[in-house]
């Protein structure tokens, strides 16, 4: 309580609305559900670790049943097998409830897309995606910005519940999400995606 | 004990019933018919001068060429082998035992081949089973529990035979 520390002599009153109140500490104690099933667990346990120290956030208490919990960090390859046991335990927690899909493989499929005759491709056919983590696996920043992302959609909730903005949030702790220079417009981004597959294609030697 | 020695005391006491040899390779193997498979593995695992007290591995092969246009290049007959790696702690060496099989029972695509389960043998091979049961689709006879060990119970098919098709759907799920 930094700023606020040697204002207030005798006690004192700060007005805000009741909603902004509410979305403050929501935002500030995501509980996320202890829930690792591949690679992308590990990196999840070093961001919860005390060099990346994802209790900065408020998010570092991660909970053993998802009764206790307000996301979800589907960190790994989800199965077949596994889908319905992610579902069960996205619909064992209350609302209002979050999901963040770690890695490659929660996101789409990675690699597995081809080849995978037993993985789902892409966990929002299971449950509701709220945010996107891409990367094999993603760094531990990574996975914090994508935190920050969640908590922008609990400070911009309307209802107590799970009312969800419309409008397209502005990220408020990195300002804005900024393109390079070659993706800036569309028609310099079709170019370098053009320029990339060239580059891409095999030359016989 | 070196590969050729072990054949020549195994061809010294099945004679003919030993299919095929092949001594002068890293992996020295020889070939059985399933119905001798546990009479020979008895006698590795039992005999002095061999004592396989280990089962490594088991693996189940599949010989297919699904495209048509390389079959007839492909070089083998359409078949699943059954491999079984073998070491010894005690004599400090190691053998192959291999099993043909067709690719499915009387040439009845759902029929799945039948080998007899060597658990009685080696407790190892309970798992191993299961998995090439599950994965390539060989019915292992006289296994304490052969139901599937890493798809869902209620999955079709098995994934790595050569002519697998890709589920597009699992329980509502699409699958591309």
């Amino acid at each position: 309580m930094g700023w606020l520390e040697g204002r207030f002599d005798e006690g004192g009153v700060i007005v805000t609305t009741l909603e902004q109140a509410v979305n403050w500490a929501r935002e500030s104690s995501l509980w996320p559900l202890t829930f690792g099933l591949a690679c992308c667990a590990i990196e999840m346990m070093a961001t919860g670790a005390s060099r990346y120290d994802m209790d900065r956030f408020g998010a570092g208490a991660f909970r053993a049943t998802p009764r206790q919990a307000d996301l979800m960090i589907v960190a790994g390859t989800v199965n077949y097998k596994m889908a319905s046991r992610v579902r069960r335990l996205y619909e064992q927690m209350p609302d209002p409830k979050f999901v963040i899909a770690m890695g490659a493989c929660t996101c789409g499929g990675g690699p597995y897309y081809k080849y995978g005759y037993n993985v789902v491709k892409g966990v929002d056919l299971v449950v509701p995606v709220d945010v996107y983590v891409p990367g094999c696996p993603p760094r531990p920043e990574a996975l914090l910005e994508g935190l920050m992302r969640v908590q922008d959609k609990v400070r911009a909730m309307k209802y107590f519940t799970r009312g969800q903005p419309l409008q397209n949030l502005v990220p408020s702790r990195t300002g804005c999400v900024k393109l390079p220079p070659e993706l800036e417009t569309l028609e310099r981004a079709n170019e370098y995606r053009k320029r990339q597959k060239e580059l891409a294609t095999p030359t016989k030697a | 004990m070196t590969g050729p020695e072990i054949i020549a005391i195994l061809e010294e006491r099945f004679g003919s019933r030993i299919r095929d040899k092949k001594p002068e390779v890293i992996d020295p193997y020889v070939v059985v018919a399933p119905e001798d498979l546990l009479e020979v593995c008895q006698f590795l695992r039992d005999d002095p001068r061999l004592q396989f007290d280990f089962l490594n591995c088991i693996t189940g092969v599949d010989y297919c060429e699904p495209d048509p246009a390389k079959a007839a290049k492909a070089g083998f007959e359409p078949h699943l082998e059954v491999v079984y790696h073998l070491s010894s702690f005690h004599r400090r060496h190691r053998f192959v035992v291999k099993v043909i099989l067709p690719r499915w029972k009387d040439n009845q695509p759902g029929r799945l081949p039948e080998v007899p389960s060597v658990t009685s043998l080696w407790k190892t091979a309970d798992w191993h089973e299961r998995e090439t049961y599950d994965l390539v689709g060989i019915s292992f006879v006289g296994h304490p529990n052969l139901k599937r060990i890493l798809l869902a119970d209620d999955w079709e098919g098995h994934p790595l035979r050569k002519d697998y098709v890709f589920p597009l759907e699992y329980h509502g799920i699409r699958g591309r």
